[in-house]
C-alpha cells in the first residue's frame, strides 16, 4: 500500500483541475466565474438568494433571476485533507476544503487557498477569486479577505 | 385473517462469512447470507415470495431475484445508502401488514474490500463525470467522504467544545466490543491516545476516527407474527419505523452540519412505536465515523444536542454504560462493507434474543437499529421489541 504521505513518484504531466460541464441550470454560474464575477440567483417571488442553481426558487418554486455577488463570505466549516488518492488533488495535500456562507445566504464548497492549512478558522472572513477551468466554465476559490473587519 | 396477526415481525437473521472474502462473489454473499438466515428462521427460498435488496446498479434488486431463483411478488430496491436497510425492512414490515406479500428476504452482499481495497472513501474528486447532475458543485474540490464528516465534525466542536478525544471515546468502545466477536475485523484494544495519535485523514478526524472497510453481507426475514408462530425462534416484533432525508451528495445543501435526518426519523419511529428514548435497552448506530454516532445518539434524543461528547465518554455506549450500542464492534471495528445498515439489524435481533454472547445487555426487551447514509444524507430508523406492541 502506497503511503500516501510519501512524495509522489507519478512523472506524468500534472492534472487540470476537473471542469464542470455546464447544463441548462448552470452555464450562467459557470460563464460568470469564468468572467471573473460571482453571481447567485434570487427568487422573484420571495427574495430568498440561492445557490445551487436551479430552474425555480427552492424555498417558493418562484422564478429566479440572477443577481451579482458581494464576493465576500464566512467559513461555516472546514477540514485539511491529508489523504486523497486522486489527481490533481494528490499533489496538493495537504489543502482546504471549506464551506463558505456568502453574505447573500447560499452556502458554497469551495478550496480556501491563500494561506497556511493552520491558520483557516471557522468564522475567518473571506473573498472570492476566479479560475478558468475550461472554455466556458470558471470556479470561484477563496481567499482571507484582508479588507474585513 | 385479523389484522392484529399480521404484526411484521423479523424470524430470521444471519451474517454471511466476513471480513475478507475473496473467494466468493458479490452475488454468493448474498446467497451465503440469505441461506442462513433462511435456516435461522427454519424457512427455505421456497417459502420467500418478497425480496428487497439494493446496491450500486438499477434493478440490482431484479438482479438478486434472478440470482437466487426467485420469482418474488414484492420486490424493493430502495436506495438511501447506508440507511438502505432499515428502510427496506420498514416497507417490508408494512408489505406484509398489508397482505403484499408473507414472507420477505432482505439481503444485503459486498465484496468492497477485495474489490477497492483502502482507496474507498478518500478517493474524492473525480470531477464531472463522477457527479452528475446537480452533485457537481461540491465534486470539483477535492473533497472526500472522510472530508465531509469531517467538515460536521469540526462544526459540531466549534458550537458545542466536542474534543477529539471525546470521538476517540467512541472507535475505542466499538473495539472493546469488538474483541468479543472472533469475526470482527479489528480486534486488538485501542486506547483514546491511540486515536488521536493515529494519522490524521481529514481533520479532525483520524485513521481510527473511520470505520474499516470490508467484504460481508446479512439478511433478515420478514414475515407476520402469525407465519412466525410455528417457527425456530420467538419473533422480534417491528415495533415501529421511520426515515428522513436532508440532502443527497452535496454536504452545501445541508443547513446545520450538528443535526443529521436522524433529528427527524427518530422521534417519528418512537411516536409509531409508542415509546420514548429511555425505553431503548440496546442501541445498533451507523458509525461509518466517530461523529456519525455522537450526531445519531443526539439526534435521537438519548441527550440533548451538543451533549453528544459528554454521552459517549467513560464507557457511555459500553455494555453497562449509558447506552449499550454496537455491541458487534460496529462499522469502526468489526464490519463495513459500504452500506452497513443489514448488520444493524441482524445485532439488534440477536440482542433480543438473547443470543448476543459476551457482549449480550441482560433482559434486553427493546432495540433502536439506525443507519445513516450518503454524506449524512438520510437517516432510518427501526425499533425492534421482544414482546409484541
Amino acid at each position: 500500500m502506497t503511503d500516501p504521505a510519501a512524495p509522489s513518484k507519478d512523472e506524468r504531466p500534472p492534472k487540470p483541475r476537473p471542469a464542470p460541464i455546464p447544463d441548462a441550470d448552470s452555464a450562467p454560474y459557470w460563464q460568470a466565474a469564468h468572467d471573473g464575477r460571482l453571481v447567485v440567483q434570487r427568487c422573484e417571488r420571495c427574495a430568498t438568494h440561492q445557490l445551487y442553481p436551479r430552474d425555480r426558487c427552492r424555498r417558493c418554486r418562484g422564478p429566479v433571476e440572477w443577481v451579482e455577488a458581494s464576493g465576500r463570505g464566512t467559513v461555516y466549516s472546514f477540514t485539511v485533507i491529508r489523504q486523497n488518492y486522486s489527481r490533481p488533488f494528490r499533489d496538493w495535500i495537504p489543502y482546504v476544503v471549506a464551506l463558505v456562507d456568502l453574505e447573500e445566504g447560499p452556502r458554497v464548497m469551495t478550496n480556501l487557498v491563500g494561506c497556511a492549512v493552520e491558520d483557516v478558522r471557522i468564522g475567518l472572513g473571506v473573498r472570492a477569486t476566479f479560475e478558468v477551468v475550461s472554455d466556458d466554465a470558471g470556479i470561484a476559490l477563496f481567499v482571507p479577505d484582508d479588507t474585513a473587519g | 385473517m385479523s389484522a392484529r396477526n399480521r404484526r411484521a415481525v423479523i424470524a430470521g437473521v444471519a451474517t454471511s462469512d466476513y471480513p475478507l472474502v475473496p473467494h466468493m462473489s458479490e452475488h454468493g454473499v448474498h446467497g451465503q447470507a440469505a441461506d442462513r438466515a433462511l435456516a435461522d428462521a427454519g424457512l427455505t427460498m421456497a417459502d420467500v415470495d418478497g425480496l428487497a435488496t439494493t446496491g450500486f446498479f438499477p434493478m440490482y434488486a431484479t438482479g438478486v431475484a434472478e440470482y437466487l431463483g426467485l420469482h418474488p411478488i414484492y420486490l424493493d430496491e430502495t436506495n438511501t445508502g447506508g440507511s438502505s436497510f432499515e428502510v427496506l425492512v420498514e416497507h417490508a414490515a408494512y408489505a406484509v401488514e398489508a397482505g403484499a406479500a408473507d414472507v420477505v428476504l432482505v439481503t444485503y452482499g459486498s465484496i468492497q474490500l477485495s474489490q477497492m481495497g483502502r482507496r474507498l472513501g478518500t478517493g474524492g474528486g473525480g470531477g464531472a463525470g463522477f457527479a452528475p447532475g446537480p452533485a457537481i458543485y461540491d465534486a470539483l474540490w477535492g473533497n472526500t467522504l472522510v472530508g465531509n464528516y469531517a467538515l460536521a465534525a469540526r462544526r459540531h466542536m466549534h458550537e458545542y467544545g466536542t474534543t477529539a478525544e471525546q470521538l476517540a471515546a467512541v472507535a475505542v468502545t466499538m473495539r472493546r466490543h469488538a474483541a468479543d466477536n472472533p469475526q470482527a475485523q479489528e480486534r486488538e484494544p485501542i486506547t483514546v491516545e491511540d486515536v488521536v495519535s493515529s494519522r490524521l485523514v481529514a481533520d479532525p478526524l483520524h485513521k481510527l476516527d473511520c470505520c474499516v472497510i470490508s467484504d460481508g453481507g446479512a439478511a433478515c426475514v420478514v414475515t407476520t407474527a402469525e407465519r412466525a408462530a410455528d417457527l425456530r425462534h420467538d419473533p422480534v416484533f417491528v415495533l415501529g419505523a421511520a426515515h428522513a432525508t436532508t440532502h443527497h451528495l452535496n454536504l452545501s445543501a445541508m443547513a446545520d452540519l450538528t443535526v443529521s435526518p436522524a433529528a427527524q426519523s427518530g422521534p417519528a419511529a418512537f411516536a409509531r412505536a409508542g415509546i420514548t428514548p429511555a425505553d431503548v435497552d440496546v442501541a445498533q448506530l451507523y458509525d461509518s465515523f466517530t461523529i456519525t454516532v455522537v450526531l445519531t445518539v443526539e439526534d435521537l434524543g438519548f441527550c440533548a444536542k451538543g451533549e453528544g461528547g459528554a454521552f459517549v465518554e467513560d464507557n457511555g455506549l459500553a455494555v453497562g454504560g449509558r447506552l449499550p450500542t454496537n455491541t458487534d464492534g460496529g462499522g469502526l471495528s468489526a464490519c463495513h462493507p459500504g452500506m452497513r445498515g443489514m448488520f444493524l439489524i441482524v445485532e439488534a435481533v440477536r440482542q433480543l434474543r438473547g443470543q448476543g454472547g459476551a457482549t449480550q445487555v441482560p433482559g434486553a426487551r427493546i432495540a433502536v437499529a439506525h443507519g445513516t447514509g450518503g454524506m449524512l444524507s438520510t437517516g432510518a430508523t427501526l425499533v425492534l421489541g421482544r414482546e409484541a406492541p
